[in-house]
């Protein structure tokens, strides 16, 4: 009894012996990572100490964040994406901030007006193929989502579940920009020849890409194609050992095949630290944090002046189109069309 | 002796007015308020009372669907598991034989593994490029593999055997070894043999393990998320995966807080009904049987040989296969090249701390969970066995967590406990309290049956000896149970180290547990990250091998029969 009686007095206590410094605290998603020695010359320059809580998916942060809205978790947020951006902004998340920086970020990338978010970084989530497989059969890369219903891939392609993957909701989106709702031929149709071409669905990326597809080194799977990122192909060279000397897969960056996906960090309502977290956007933009995304999370820059890594350079391919939707329009859209995907293709 | 009296009194004073509140007060505070105030938000999101959530599962036979789907499922999963478990219990406590101990153990460590490791391990077995398809068709000269499993009820029926396997053979086990002889022997003297003696004498006998080990087979498969989403593929959906998309991905907690009152509801009554059933099974237990013989014909022994034989081909294969990953190049060499890397902060590490400290995370939280849970659950446990004790209902309700969807509570702590004095939203307090909250019931269901089969006059001539029900229970009781006692704590410690779907949807420091590692490991590309994260699922192996190892040497040895 004594004893549970210290127990539980030391697991409360704990939140009590917090750092003397201030401390800010930045909330993100799962794949938020750095170099810590690079987040470290922040505290060394501004005095500011600052704590990374991670909490689920992009989805789930977002979601997290607006019950907590009246209450923060942290001070800043980072890693809402352009798919989820619509529902943060609506739930009045965020207090407006426009850093110097942003001259130096491409106009492209600023999605809101009003700067309540700053866009950090960016990633296109486009088809990757398996080379090996392609050079030995006598079929032709597809160049455009249509080509993908024809019955040369018959059983080539998984793709991830929109409702509960993030790269899964970018492809539908891409399917939505290219094909329409009203068209003669909607997005729903083009799902239904997928299906009859034997697309096969994974729940989530890691389903998809390791165990489903056939081109990461290693790989157990039997499918060639798959819905990943355009910069999953360094990250193949990157991350083997030896590292080959061509990459085992190549993605496909031609017009109106991909989605572009920017991520965002937002100030919360209600922190008590807003100049702290103005410091740490700026820090975000900042060249140093900026080179140092790239092999930490596999996206890439939106600060113009941020050299790209080498492997990045060589393998990484960027798409000249990729589509686009506003915010407004994915946030009108999305569960009625993640509802109509699941109707049409899983039920 | 003396120092400590008043603290024994008053200690005896908790005891017999209600030992119980310690453990609900904390089942009050980090269950009951954080399911209220999130199912609070989703009935009343504008502060007044709003059923559209009701409406709308009622209104839809996809929910309907959805329950039958889930209840079926559940069902056919604990039956084939009771079915596989049952044989390997009795012929684990009743022969002996090479390799027994190694069996025993191995058979409880896909416990602990997260789903999409496991997807992995049975790919690499039974996938369409795994090892026996491609033995099959280089033998059988096919072209198509003959075992095409993926995506269908059989694999998922599969998975759940493999993973409940050794919950259902320890708890059998562990009573069936304080088995009494003399009623088997009379039961022989009366005529009894094969399946008569099973089904009039064995089976009654073991019914408290049997129901108690078909509760928690039933509960976690009725619950399943990732054997379902991973395996089964998004066609099959469980309420508690329903429920999980709806928070995460629609985002509409007035259907989610709908689904998940009905999975409480639904639990509560299955949970109910089965413990009406245990307490109607109570049979005296004898003490430390005989810790059986070697097998005398060959009867016996092929009986051995087909059980080991099952065991090794459902549960061990697939891990074998996995840990032989982690050690083969994608060329098909052999390689230490993941292990290496695990210490070091690699720059694009996909960590922000070297990997191998997520494995001194983990066992800090574990050690912490475990003693928890231990505490906790002994306290319920001896207040629901007295007959003065708790209300009956208590116990189900001791059972609730493992049946509420993760994510809900998962977003129940951050709605409820985030204000003094309970400001644990940001605290390292709170993995380790999430996972007792699910390894709870796990230790219930091990220490109950055990207290409840204790023969009365135990305790009645303990105290009519001079000895105080504390001193009872702490000299006689405890040490009479101390294998039931042992089984709860590798439960705990098991829970704990594979707990993956509560630690993820609470805010979490920089040093992730050993799932949450390999999670993020899994969520990069590159062969190397796949590889690291084989390396780390196979290190969490050991370290939970190790784990029992450890809790059952610390048996007294006279009790200890394996």
């Amino acid at each position: 009894m004594r004893i549970l009686t210290m127990l539980l007095m030391l697991l409360l206590a704990t939140p009590a012996l917090a750092q003397p410094q201030p401390t800010l605290t930045v909330i993100a998603h799962d794949s938020f990572n750095y170099t810590q020695s690079v987040l470290d010359t922040f505290t060394e320059e501004t005095g500011i100490a600052v704590e990374v809580l991670r909490l689920g998916d992009a989805g789930l942060l977002v979601n997290q964040s607006i019950l907590n809205r009246e209450n923060p978790l942290g001070d800043v947020l980072f890693g809402v994406d352009n798919t989820f951006l619509g529902r943060a902004l609506d739930a009045d998340l965020f207090v407006a901030y426009e850093s110097p920086l942003l001259e130096n970020v491409d106009q492209r990338f600023i999605v809101d007006p009003e700067h309540r978010v700053t866009p950090i970084d960016y990633g296109d989530v486009c088809l990757n193929y398996d080379v090996a497989y392609f050079d030995e059969h006598a079929v032709p890369l597809p160049e455009s989502l249509a080509d993908l219903t024809d019955p040369v891939y018959n059983g080539l392609l998984t793709v991830a579940n929109p409702a509960t993957s993030s790269p899964g909701l970018a492809f539908l989106l891409t399917t939505v920009a290219v094909f329409g709702e009203e068209s003669d031929y909607t997005y729903l149709d083009y799902w239904r020849d997928l299906v009859a071409n034997d697309v096969y669905i994974s729940d989530d990326w890691t389903d998809a890409y390791y165990n489903q597809f056939s081109g990461s080194l290693g790989s157990l799977g039997v499918r060639p194609l798959v819905v990943s990122y355009a910069s999953s192909p360094p990250a193949e060279v990157f991350f083997a050992d030896p590292q080959p000397e061509a990459a085992p897969t190549g993605s496909i960056v031609a017009d109106d095949t991909c989605f572009r996906q920017i991520e965002f960090a937002g100030i919360l309502n209600r922190t008590d630290m807003e100049a702290e977290a103005q410091q740490f956007i700026d820090f975000m933009l900042g060249q140093p944090f900026q080179e140092d995304m790239p092999l930490n999370m596999f996206v890439f820059p939106v600060n113009s002046e941020a050299v790209l890594p080498e492997v990045f350079a060589e393998y990484a391919a960027i798409p000249d189109q990729p589509v686009t939707l506003t915010p407004e329009q994915i946030d009108a859209g999305r569960e009625a069309w993640i509802q109509a995907w699941t109707e049409t293709v899983l039920r | 002796m003396d120092r400590d009296g008043s603290a024994l009194k008053w200690l005896m004073r908790v005891g017999r007015h209600g030992l119980w509140f310690v453990p609900l007060a904390f089942l009050a505070i980090f269950f009951a308020y954080p399911l209220v105030s999130i199912l609070g938000v989703g009935f009343a999101p504008e502060g007044k009372l709003d059923l559209t959530g009701l409406i709308e599962i009622a209104s839809s036979s996809y929910y309907l669907q959805t329950l039958g789907f889930t209840l079926g499922q559940a069902v056919i999963s604990t039956l084939l598991t009771l079915l596989l478990a049952v044989p390997g219990a009795f012929v684990f406590t009743h022969y002996r034989f090479p390799g027994r101990s190694i069996f025993a153990a191995l058979a409880a460590l896909p416990f602990v593994l997260p789903t999409v490791v496991v997807a992995a391990a049975f790919l690499a077995l039974i996938g369409p490029r795994g090892l026996v398809n491609q033995a099959l068709m280089s033998t059988l000269d096919l072209t198509q593999p003959p075992i095409q499993l993926e995506r269908t009820l059989t694999i998922i029926l599969l998975a759940h055997v493999f993973y409940n396997y050794g919950v259902a053979f320890r708890l059998i086990s562990a009573f069936w070894a304080n088995r009494s002889l003399r009623i088997e022997e009379a039961a022989r003297i009366l005529g009894a043999r094969g399946w008569r003696l099973w089904w009039h004498v064995r089976l009654p006998i073991l019914r408290p393990a049997l129901i108690a080990a078909a509760t928690l087979v039933f509960i976690y498969t009725f619950t399943s998320f990732g054997v379902i989403v991973i395996l089964g593929g998004p066609r099959f959906a469980t309420l508690e995966v329903e429920i999980y998309r709806q928070v995460a991905n629609i985002f509409d907690l007035p259907v989610a807080s709908a689904l998940s009152v009905v999975q409480i509801a639904f639990m509560f009554v299955a949970i109910g009904l089965y413990n009406r059933l245990e307490k109607r099974a109570g049979l005296a237990l004898a003490q430390g049987a005989p810790p059986g013989r070697p097998p005398r014909n060959p009867g016996e022994w092929l009986m051995i040989a087909a059980n080991q034989t099952i065991v090794a081909l459902f549960l061990i294969a697939p891990l074998l296969a996995l840990v032989a990953r982690s050690f083969t190049t994608p060329q098909g060499a052999l390689t230490l090249n993941y292990y290496a890397g695990l210490g070091e902060n690699l720059r694009g590490s996909v960590l922000s701390v070297p990997p191998l400290q997520a494995v001194g995370t983990s066992i800090a939280i574990a050690l912490v969970a475990t003693a928890l849970t231990v505490i906790l659950g002994l306290m319920a446990a001896r207040a629901l066995t007295r007959r003065s004790g708790a209300p009956a209902w208590l116990e189900t309700v001791f059972m609730l967590p493992l049946a509420t969807s993760a994510v809900v509570l998962g977003f129940g702590f951050n709605v409820a406990l985030d204000a003094p004095p309970l400001n644990l939203r940001t605290s390292v307090a709170l993995l380790p309290i999430a996972h007792t909250l699910v390894a709870l019931p796990f230790v219930l269901r091990s220490i109950v049956p055990a207290l409840r089969s204790l023969p009365a006059h135990v305790e009645e001539a303990a105290q009519v000896l001079g000895a105080n029900p504390i001193m009872t229970f702490w000299r006689i009781q405890l040490p009479l149970i101390s294998r039931a006692l042992a089984v709860a704590s590798v439960f705990a410690f098991t829970m704990s180290m594979g707990e993956f779907g509560a630690s993820l949807f609470v805010a979490r420091p920089n040093n992730p547990t050993l799932p949450i590692a390999i999670f993020r490991l899994l969520g990069q590309p590159g062969e190397a990250n796949y590889g690291r994260a084989l390396a780390l699922s196979s290190i969490l192996l050991f370290v939970c091998a190790v784990g029992f190892a450890l809790i059952e040497r610390t048996q007294p040895t006279s009790d200890r029969t394996y």
